[in-house]
């Protein structure tokens, strides 16, 4: 250091504000190294934490046909849910439940999406899912792919599927689907904001609709 | 056993008379059954649940070992989990237990029975002929009132029934 070299002021109080100065001066210089090395190095490497990839990229088609996509999603929130349309239970459930929560939001309730996919392309087809969606009385955006369109999907939101024989003698017959149950809400850049539980109450639920669209 | 039956079919019967009766409701032995509900249905869709509440009044133990319903090729009791995240359905063996002097409650979220491979859709308003099989009660046929796909409450289907 340069400093060391200059004549050393009067009396103990001086040095002690002379060497804090250039404890300061060093801590700074070294805090701005240290900056410059984490920017480079971040570059170069995965995002951080908080902007981790979550849910897309994906490609789906839509009840009318037309694709689904996260870029054609974007600039919108929109709360998604995985299910199929022989899913007697959860799947109506949590889609009327939707359509409930979107009312009792009021104007806040038509400024997100509601997107239901279905992740049993082998029996839903695009028009089935398009009708089953219409049942619920308010706008649902219903979307289902090939295997390798779903698997992708899934893959970004770590969703959970799995096909159950219905009758556990007859594994060729009917099936059904443990499924992840949880509704993800996503901002409008496309990032995951919260997930609502199914046993969670409506009054969590509603608070985390709100902080999704404010 | 067979004096023991008649008490209550007479309490009934005079319930019956007394109080307007929900139409879908039905009983039979120390069995009454009340709020037989079901979903309408999609038409690509091949299943249904079915909900309702089985009440024992006697003092011993009965059991629903079975349902037939002309409606579909199969009826199952099933039980429906949420474990971690992920919903789980799987088909109940041997039956439901339900203890003396007490009502089972089959319900969305919960144990419930499906219709499986339906003849036809379920309309809103239609009413779905069923057969229950106890082990003490024997049959006892009901009616489950086809409400709309955004009911998800015994409450809310005895609301828009009336």
């Amino acid at each position: 250091m340069p400093d060391i070299e200059q004549p050393q002021p009067n009396g103990p109080a001086a040095v002690r504000k002379l060497l804090w100065v250039m404890a300061a001066i060093a801590a700074l210089l070294g805090g701005l190294l240290y900056l410059g090395l984490e920017k480079s190095g971040a570059e170069k490497t995965a995002p951080v934490a908080g902007a981790l990839p979550f849910g897309g990229p994906f490609e789906l088609t839509r009840a009318d046909g037309t694709a689904l996509t996260d870029a054609s999603l974007a600039g919108r929130p929109y709360a998604i849910f995985f299910g199929f349309t022989r899913c007697p239970d959860v799947c109506p459930t949590t889609l009327a439940r939707l359509a409930l929560l979107r009312k009792k939001l009021g104007a806040d309730g038509h400024k997100f999406d509601i997107v239901f996919v279905s992740v049993d392309p082998e029996r839903d087809r695009p028009n089935d899912i398009g009708a089953y969606a219409d049942m619920f009385g308010t706008p649902i955006i219903a979307a289902t792919g090939t295997d390798a369109q779903l698997a992708r999907i899934r893959k970004g939101f770590g969703v959970y599927v799995k096909k159950v024989p219905i009758d556990a003698a007859k594994p060729d017959g009917d099936y059904t689907m443990d499924h992840t149950a949880g509704i993800f809400l996503m901002d409008g850049q496309g990032r995951l904001s919260s997930i609502i539980d199914y046993h969670e109450a409506d009054a969590t639920a509603l608070d985390k609709l709100r902080m999704l669209v404010r | 056993m067979q004096f023991r039956f008649l008490i209550p079919i007479t309490g009934l019967g005079l319930a019956m008379l007394a109080a307007p009766l929900v139409a879908q409701d039905a009983a039979k032995g120390n069995i009454s059954i009340s709020d037989p509900w079901t979903r309408e249905t999609a038409a690509s869709q091949t299943v249904g649940g079915g909900f309702m509440t089985i009440r024992n009044n006697g003092q011993s133990a009965d059991r629903l070992l079975s349902i037939a319903s002309s409606q579909a090729a199969e009826v199952q009791i099933h039980t429906m989990r949420v474990e971690a995240g992920v919903m789980k359905m799987r088909q109940v063996q041997g039956g439901i237990a339900i203890p003396a002097g007490k009502a089972v409650t089959l319900k969305p979220g919960a144990t419930h029975i499906m219709f499986i491979g339906l003849k036809k859709p379920f309309k809103p308003g239609d009413m779905i002929p069923a057969t229950l099989r106890f082990e003490r009660a024997g049959s006892v046929k009901v009616r489950f009132a086809v409400q709309a796909i955004g009911t998800t409450s015994a409450a809310e289907a005895h609301h828009a029934g009336h």
